[in-house]
């Protein structure tokens, strides 16, 4: 059976739901006659005509604004920011018109705003960041960010059929490094539910996106080495945060280390170690690490962006040091 | 939601293809619908000064109150061009800014739903969450406007493209003031909207100033509408204080917007007769300014002319007064009778339930 890389699954996640229901509709930069930066959408301007795939300006605001506009009047648009950097331009809209649009007068705005993400390819300051928690701290949105094929295409599809708006960050690192076997029929991956990506009594590693995978080797080596066995939990979904799932983790092994791509102000971890003192704090055996990016912008040239971001070596010494316990 | 049933004549809005009879190359409303229009004036103007001069100064009213005292022809003529009483592939869209208020009188709020809004209390369109003029329902076709002046703009374009995208001939309509017209958002959202040719009409009340800054530091054109060559499309500016120029350039706007011909800018000139706010004294305001604008009045102005026209006399307005006033007063009645939201309503609704 064929593999599908982790780009095809979104693509081909939108296109099912596209075929699936009228209302959904993809707007964005490059997204019909070219594809899409990423060949997200590749195929779907002449499957689709383009009035479901539309070519704007370059318009991140505009982008987002329509958007609303037309969840609004019953469509669920799809918003492609060419890279998610570009969001920026558009957190206006996302977090004032879309966010508090139920909470103010119960008019829903069901749209998904996704592009890619994160670093590793050298796209330096403004090709490369990871925007969540501008996002997670938003009432009213909703954030997921998918790190296997299977995630990515569930999520999508989840994000579709949902009656808030949702922010879909992909990482474009894992676009074609990761591809797997998808199930046949028709499936989601709810919002909010957290996967367990290996089970383990010591230590708890929480952790999302293009960060499992050196969280995976960081414990397979801690349990060949030392026979340290490391649960790693994939939280698929940063707002709403699966609290359970961590929780229950953390009360098994007593020790948690967070790990993101993120920079380290701010990020979901100092959230998740807040919510684990605050739930668990009799369970634990030592204190909540974090191993994120430091709180620079993304650099560029090729060492210090190695520097900059996450991986398995800096995984394997902070759980060292938690595991010392 | 119990809502009072309003005793006001509601506007007929223009049946499909139709917008109006020519007289003399304008649109001219009929004896009915000139009567409609004073009376939304009238009401707008009465309803305002409860909640600004009446309400807010009891402490009844907590939070911003921000009014349209003398901008009332803007958006009494051009609502009178929005389409309402049928179902979501006929009825148009409207966005009005925080200056519209006969928008939603227009559309079908009533005075006492508007002054629960603004007394914070659970009965009115936001429940208590939101104040003031940041209320909408998408049964009443009202989209609520944000804070942030100009978001409206690519929202308004959002639902056109979709309007477009089932090919009916249903437009939008998106007010907002000069000010509003200096934001990124407003740029981008009629850009958006010229490209795609998308049936919005955007209507600028340009009162001159925003909060204390005049009109001279906004923008370099004389007029908003000389922008609107740059995005490839028609632009028009008219006089705001006149209900019927007001009426004509709107019913123009949506005819090309309902054939297809895309968005159109138009500027209505106006003066805000207050400040920006109701704590505001607008002392940086040069008194002959107030002195000249209260001159030209639009509802004054339009009296005068329906008088001429003999189609009221002094009696018959006295008497469409007395009628507003007792519906106010029992609307405030109603308003003030409402309960307060439970505070605890306050975790409640931030998403679908």
């Amino acid at each position: 059976m064929a593999l599908t890389t982790y780009v095809e699954a979104i693509r081909q996640g939108i296109w099912e739901e596209m075929e699936a229901d009228e209302r959904v509709f993809i707007l964005g930069e490059d997204v019909g006659i070219y594809g899409g930066a990423f060949k997200v959408t590749e195929g779907m301007l002449e499957r689709f005509g383009e009035l479901r795939v539309i070519d704007t300006p370059i318009s991140e605001s505009a982008i987002v604004g329509a958007a609303i506009g037309a969840a609004l009047m019953g469509m669920r648009p799809i918003a492609e920011m060419q890279f998610i950097d570009f969001i920026s331009c558009a957190f206006d809209q996302i977090t004032n018109f879309a966010a508090k649009n139920r909470y103010r007068w119960g008019a829903g705005v069901p749209i998904v705003i996704r592009g890619p993400s994160g670093g590793g390819v050298h796209g330096g300051p403004f090709h490369s960041q990871n925007p969540e928690m501008y996002f997670v701290h938003t009432p009213g949105l909703k954030v997921v960010a998918p790190a296997t094929a299977h995630d990515a295409k569930g999520l999508i599809k989840a994000a579709i059929r949902d009656e808030d708006p949702v922010i879909y960050l992909e990482h474009k690192y894992l676009y074609r490094r990761i591809k797997e076997e998808l199930p046949k029929e028709d499936y989601v991956v709810p919002i909010g539910r957290a996967a367990t990506r290996r089970e383990g009594r010591d230590l708890t590693i929480l952790t999302y996106g293009a960060m499992l995978y050196p969280s995976l080797e960081a414990a397979e080596t801690l349990s060949r080495e030392q026979g340290i066995e490391t649960e790693v939990i994939d939280l698929r979904s940063l707002l709403p945060l699966d609290k359970d799932a961590l929780l229950t983790s953390a009360r098994k092994t007593g020790k948690v280390l967070v790990v993101h791509e993120d920079t380290r102000t701010g990020g979901i971890a100092g959230e998740i170690a807040a919510i684990v003192n605050e739930e668990v704090f009799d369970y634990l055996d030592g204190p909540v690490l974090r191993v994120t990016a430091p709180d620079t912008p993304v650099p560029y040239s090729p060492p210090l962006e190695e520097f900059f971001l996450p991986n398995k070596d800096k995984i394997l010494a902070a759980a060292r040091r938690l595991a010392a316990y | 939601m119990a809502r009072p049933v309003s005793a006001v004549p509601k506007p007929a809005g223009t049946k499909r293809a139709e917008t109006g009879a020519a007289t003399e190359g304008r649109l001219a409303p009929g004896d009915a619908a000139l009567l409609t229009m004073l009376h939304y004036m009238k009401l707008t103007r009465a309803l305002e000064y409860r909640i600004e001069r009446n309400l807010y100064r009891q402490g009844k009213i907590v939070g911003g109150v921000y009014v349209g005292r003398g901008q009332e022809a803007i958006s009494v003529g051009a609502a009178m061009h929005i389409r309402r009483g049928g179902d979501e592939s006929h009825d148009d869209i409207v966005s009005p800014s925080h200056r519209d208020m006969a928008v939603f009188l227009m559309q079908g709020f009533t005075p006492a739903l508007v002054l629960a809004q603004y007394m914070g209390r659970r009965t009115g369109p936001t429940r208590g969450r939101d104040g003031n003029m940041h209320m909408g329902d998408l049964r009443h076709r009202l989209v609520a406007f944000i804070s942030h002046l100009g978001d409206s703009i690519p929202v308004a374009a959002g639902t056109a493209l979709t309007f477009r995208m089932h090919g009916t001939d249903q437009a939008s309509f998106c007010f907002f003031g000069e000010g509003a017209a200096s934001r990124g958002d407003w740029h981008e959202g009629i850009n958006f909207a010229a490209v795609m040719k998308l049936p919005v009409i955007f209507i600028c009340n340009n009162n001159q100033y925003a909060y204390s800054t005049p009109v001279s530091r906004q923008m370099a054109v004389r007029h908003l509408s000389e922008r609107a060559p740059g995005y490839g499309i028609p632009g028009e500016t008219a006089d705001g204080n006149d209900v019927l120029e007001v009426y004509d350039a709107v019913g123009r706007a949506v005819a090309r917007a309902r054939r297809g011909e895309g968005p159109t800018l138009l500027e209505f000139v106006t003066f805000r007769m207050t400040g920006h706010s109701a704590h505001d004294d607008a002392g940086y305001v040069p008194k002959a300014l107030f002195a000249e604008w209260e001159r030209k009045d639009p509802i004054r102005r339009f009296e005068k002319d329906l008088l001429g026209r003999r189609l009221v006399d002094a009696a018959a307005l006295r008497g469409m007064e007395a009628r507003i006033e007792a519906e106010l007063d029992e609307a405030v009645a109603w308003a003030e009778a409402q309960p307060y939201p439970e505070p605890r309503e306050c975790l409640v609704g931030v998403y679908h339930e």
